[in-house]
C-alpha cells in the first residue's frame, strides 16, 4: 500500500493554552481520528501542545503569494490606518 | 464504579480551578450555563454595538471636511464593521448563531452600547466620538484581552492593536477645531457638552446596582469593576480636555490630590436606563436602518448562493 494514497492533513498546535493554534506541519493519515493521533506522535513529542487540530489540506483554500502585489494593493496606500500616522503632542498623555 | 471523571462536581471543579489559575476556558471546555450564557450576551451586545457603531460615524463620511478626514474616517468604519464580525465569531463558538443573533438585535431582545443612540449632529462629534467614545471603549477593551474566555480575549488583542489610530484620530479633530476659529471651537465645546455624561453612561450603572458586575468578576470575564473604569477614563481624559482648552461640562469636577483621583459629578442615571429601555433619541432609526440594510442586502446573498450552486454543479457536470 502506498502512503501517497492517503490524504493529506494540515496539522495546528496550540502551544499553550490561552494562544492561537499554529500551523506546524502537515502528514498523512488515513481519516481524521488517525491524524490526530499521528499528529500527536510526530508533532507533541516533547509537550508542545495542549491541544491539536488536524484539518485536510484539500479543504484549505490559500491566496497566492505571486498575485500578492494586486492582491494586498488596496492596502498599501492606507498609512492613516497606523497610529504613528497622528501627531500626539508630547504634553497629552495616555492616548 | 466511579464515573467520577464526568460528574458535573468534577468539572465544575475543573472549571474553577482553571479559572483560579488565570488560565483560558476553550470553546471545548467544559462551562458552567451560566457562564456561557453572560458570554454570548456580554460578546453579541458587543458586536451590535461595534456594527450600530457605524450609523452616527457613517452620517458624516460624505460630509468630511478634507479628502484626508473622508479616507480617515472610512476606514475607521471599516474598521469597526471588521470588529464586529470577530465578535460575532467568537459568540459563534459559544454555540449561538449568527441568524439568531441579528434577530435578537432587530426585536430588541438583545442590547448594545446606547452611545449610539445619540445623533451626531456636527462634524465636532466625530472628533468626540473617536476622542471620548473610543476612548472609553478602549479602556474596557484593554481590561477584556484577559478576559478568561479565549476567543473573546484573543480578538480584543486583535481589536486594540486595530484601534490604536481611532482615538488619535478623534483627538485630532478635536485639537483642529479648538485651536481653529471662535465657531470652531465652540462647536468642539459643543459636541463635548453633549458626548461628555454619555460617554461615562458607557461603562455601566454603578457598582452598587451592577447586576452581573460581581459574578463576572469572579468568572474573571472583567477584571475591573465599571466605577474603578469610569474613575481611570475621567482621571485620562480631564487633563486631555484641559490641553484642548475646553471645558468639561461637571461643575463638580475637581482633582482631588490626597486621593489622587478627579472628584466629579453624578450621571443622570435615569436618562441612562430610559436610553437602555428604547426612548433615546436615536434607538428606532438605528433599528430601522439596521433592519433595512440588512433587508436590502437580500438579493446579495441570494445571488451569492446562486452562484456557488451554479460552479458547483459545473464542476460535478465536467
Amino acid at each position: 500500500m502506498s502512503d501517497h494514497k492517503l490524504p493529506l492533513f494540515e496539522v495546528f498546535i496550540r502551544s499553550r493554552r490561552g494562544l492561537d493554534h499554529k500551523h506546524v506541519g502537515s502528514l498523512h493519515a488515513q481519516d481524521h481520528e488517525a491524524a490526530l493521533g499521528y499528529a500527536r506522535d510526530v508533532y507533541t513529542r516533547r509537550n508542545e501542545g495542549v491541544s491539536i487540530w488536524v484539518v485536510k489540506s484539500e479543504d484549505i483554500v490559500a491566496s497566492q503569494e505571486h498575485e500578492a502585489e494586486s492582491f494586498y494593493d488596496p492596502m498599501d496606500d492606507k498609512v492613516y490606518r497606523h497610529a504613528s500616522f497622528y501627531e500626539v503632542p508630547d504634553e497629552v498623555k495616555h492616548m | 464504579m466511579k464515573t467520577h471523571n464526568s460528574s458535573i462536581e468534577h468539572l465544575q471543579a475543573e472549571f474553577d480551578a482553571r479559572i483560579a489559575e488565570d488560565a483560558k476556558i476553550e470553546p471545548k471546555d467544559w462551562m458552567p450555563a451560566a457562564y456561557r450564557k453572560t458570554l454570548i450576551r456580554q460578546i453579541s451586545q458587543h458586536a451590535h454595538s461595534e456594527v450600530i457603531g457605524m450609523q452616527p460615524e457613517g452620517n458624516w463620511i460624505t460630509r468630511a471636511p478634507s479628502l484626508r478626514r473622508k479616507a480617515v474616517l472610512m476606514a475607521k468604519v471599516q474598521d469597526e464593521a471588521g470588529h464586529g464580525l470577530y465578535l460575532y465569531s467568537a459568540a459563534e463558538t459559544l454555540g449561538m448563531s449568527r441568524d439568531q443573533m441579528i434577530a435578537d438585535l432587530q426585536s430588541g431582545k438583545a442590547k448594545y452600547s446606547s452611545i449610539f443612540n445619540y445623533p451626531t449632529l456636527s462634524w465636532a462629534d466625530i472628533g468626540a466620538i473617536g476622542w471620548l467614545v473610543d476612548g472609553a471603549a478602549i479602556m474596557n477593551q484593554v481590561m477584556l484581552c484577559r478576559c478568561s474566555y479565549g476567543p473573546y480575549s484573543r480578538g480584543m488583542v486583535r481589536i486594540c492593536k486595530e484601534e490604536s489610530f481611532h482615538q488619535r484620530q478623534g483627538f485630532e479633530i478635536m485639537l483642529t477645531l479648538a485651536q481653529g476659529s471662535e465657531e470652531q471651537k465652540a462647536m468642539a465645546q459643543d459636541a463635548l457638552n453633549r458626548w461628555w455624561w454619555p460617554s461615562l453612561m458607557m461603562f455601566g450603572p454603578p457598582d452598587s446596582e451592577s447586576a452581573n458586575t460581581e459574578q463576572s468578576m469572579a468568572w474573571r470575564i472583567k477584571r475591573q469593576t465599571n466605577d474603578e473604569l469610569r474613575q481611570r477614563f475621567v482621571d485620562q481624559t480631564t487633563p486631555q480636555a484641559d490641553y484642548l482648552g475646553l471645558t468639561i461640562p461637571d461643575p463638580d469636577l475637581k482633582w482631588d490630590a490626597e486621593a489622587g483621583h478627579y472628584q466629579f459629578g453624578e450621571v443622570d442615571w435615569d436618562e441612562f436606563w430610559q436610553v437602555v429601555k428604547g426612548n433615546g433619541i436615536c434607538n428606532r432609526d438605528r433599528i430601522r436602518q439596521h433592519v433595512k440594510a440588512h433587508e436590502d442586502g437580500t438579493w446579495v446573498r441570494e445571488a451569492a448562493q446562486a452562484h456557488a450552486e451554479r460552479k458547483a454543479a459545473a464542476a460535478e457536470a465536467a
